[in-house]
């Protein structure tokens, strides 16, 4: 697959002289859905900004399609469509009327079609003759989503479209992010909810400080970081570990009732079934027995601290 | 060029002219009305005639030239800071357009509508007072250049404002003095000598008196310097977005 976008060493640095970005490679490709999650003030916003043209970057080199993001700005951007973290909207126009403008803004003819296509996929059809002040929160959102998919954007960049939402309506917008990933249309969406970059993003980038502190497949960094934990629930409770299972580093729960055994997911040999066996031979009987995987928000938060502490 | 982006930046800032056309159309006939009945009846009985022209006349291109500079001014500064107000200009931002085609789509509509209103007034006036205009071609370039210079400035006022009353300031503090005593209402020579030295200092005596001149061919100061003034004024509007398009300043962060 080739990459519809590519970043060499962004940087930006405001005029009050903060540096929102250091250095940032990256590239997407077609097709692609990429979360990238980080911490309030990581520079997410700041690295869509810069790809969309509403901040200027300092520093680095952006091609979007191959088109240089500065240079040759008008075939770049005109493949990128932007949805903003707040809700910007005219609050007195008229929803078909404003995504119509968006379209003559990107400089494509009018194509009512298109735009009703697009409406009624959004489930904004109804509201086509509504006034933008009339309409819902989410719709507001959705009519945010059809503005920037008007001119037939190959890259949608999605900045937290699901901050302060409640949970229906985020389910809705995993719905419309599948809807348009199966479209072809390549998504970038930012968001500090774990579970949002795990349902929806094919690979996870880690943005923390203006760094990439991470990107990867999703499945892969699951595995890679990923540690499992078997919890073994016993007949009667021990007070402390047998000799024979010293080894193991296992840990007490439920006041002794269980035991915890911790093993990387992705490793060959996780040593189950020689503690299973070494526990039979111990005398211990087991009631019942259950495992968990860490979730990407442990697998984050670990990381984010883990840089802290290498950086102070 | 992209064409298609100045016409869709044009017919929405158009639209929101049309969508309270009535407003925008009464307005100024009123005030017109209200200037005639003030200066015209009231006051005008009493000045007879000013450098050959009857008093009522006399004020027909001051009151155009007052309300098309003021248009023009609020029309363009509001046009392109309401968008910095709700946050859509991201839309103009990330819009595959320069800022020259964003200057073209909204000082160009807010050029049209002082223009209308220009209209609307000679219009009205011709309902009260007998009009005539002698350089009719003349008389429509000023009329235009003004519209589209006060545009332009009002565009590069509303980059510049933060809030609402910064938006306001300057035409409060600045136009609307300067357009009263340039010479709106009464002929330069009227002044007592000191002052009529004093208001050769007030830019917009010279777009008056040049718009006045194509009406009665009698003018406060020659022709050509008052085309060298407008022109003068359109030049610096231009060479001010320009430096804005080349630093971004307070659009693109």
């Amino acid at each position: 697959m080739t990459n519809i976008l590519s970043l060499e060493s962004v940087e930006k640095t405001y005029d009050s002289g903060f540096t929102a970005l250091h250095g940032v490679d990256l590239t997407l490709k077609e097709g692609e859905i990429l979360a990238l999650l980080g911490p309030n003030g990581a520079g997410k916003t700041t690295l869509i900004s810069c790809i969309c043209g509403t901040v200027m970057p300092t520093g680095g080199k952006i091609t979007v399609g191959g088109y240089d993001a500065l240079t040759d700005f008008r075939k770049a951007r005109s493949l990128v469509g932007l949805v903003p973290q707040e809700i910007h909207l005219e609050p007195f126009s008229r929803v078909w009327d404003t995504v119509r403008y968006t379209r003559g803004l990107f400089g494509k003819k009018r194509d009512n079609a298109h735009i009703e296509r697009i409406l009624k996929e959004l489930s904004l059809w109804d509201k086509r003759d509504s006034r933008v002040v009339e309409l819902s929160g989410g719709m507001k959102r959705r009519v945010l989503i059809a503005k920037a998919l008007s001119h037939e954007p190959r890259i949608l960049f999605l900045d937290e479209p699901t901050a302060g939402v409640d949970v229906d309506l985020r389910k809705e917008m995993w719905e419309v992010v599948a809807k348009l990933k199966a479209s072809g249309v390549s998504i970038v969406l930012t968001t500090h909810y774990i579970e949002e970059a795990e349902a929806m993003a094919d690979r996870i980038g880690v943005i923390n400080g203006g760094r990439l502190a991470l990107i990867e497949e999703k499945d892969a960094l699951m595995s890679r970081l990923g540690r499992k934990s078997l919890k073994i629930e016993l007949e009667t409770p021990v007070s402390e570990i047998p000799e024979a299972l010293r080894s193991y580093n296992l840990e007490f729960a439920d006041d002794g009732y269980s035991l915890v055994y911790e093993y990387e997911a992705g490793a060959s040999r996780t040593g189950i079934t020689r503690l299973l066996s070494d526990l039979r031979d111990a005398g211990l009987c087991m009631n019942d027995l259950s495992t968990r995987q860490s979730s990407l928000e442990e697998i984050f938060v670990s990381l984010v601290q883990s840089q802290e502490e290498a950086r102070s | 060029m992209n064409l298609t982006a100045i016409r869709a930046m044009y017919v929405s800032e158009m639209a929101r002219f049309f969508r309270t056309f009535m407003q925008s159309f009464l307005s100024p006939v009123i005030s017109t009305s209200l200037y005639f009945v003030v200066f015209g009846a009231a006051i005008g009985s009493r000045i007879d005639e000013v450098e050959g022209v009857s008093y009522g006349s006399f004020i027909v291109p001051g009151l155009i030239m007052l309300s098309v500079m003021t248009q023009g001014i609020s029309n363009a500064s509001f046009g392109i800071y309401f968008p910095k107000f709700t946050g859509t200009i991201y839309e103009l931002l990330s819009a595959p357009i320069n800022f020259l085609e964003v200057v073209i789509g909204f000082a160009g509509a807010a050029a049209t509508k002082a223009l209308f209103i220009g209209t609307v007034i000679l219009g009205t006036s011709a309902l009260f007072v007998e009009m005539q205009i002698q350089r009719p071609l003349v008389m429509v370039l000023f009329l235009v250049l003004t519209c589209v210079s006060f545009a332009l400035f009002g565009f590069i006022i509303g980059i510049w404002a933060k809030n609402f009353e910064q938006l306001q300031l300057i035409p409060l503090l600045v136009i609307t003095p300067l357009v009263f005593l340039g010479g709106s209402f009464y002929s330069i020579n009227m002044l007592p000598p000191i002052w009529q030295t004093i208001t050769m200092f007030n830019p917009v005596v010279y777009l008056i008196s040049g718009f006045r001149w194509s009406f009665f061919g009698v003018a406060d100061v020659p022709i050509l310097t008052s085309l060298l003034a407008i022109g003068l004024f359109q030049g610096l509007c231009l060479l001010a977005v320009w430096w804005i398009f080349k630093t971004g300043w307070r659009i693109r962060k």
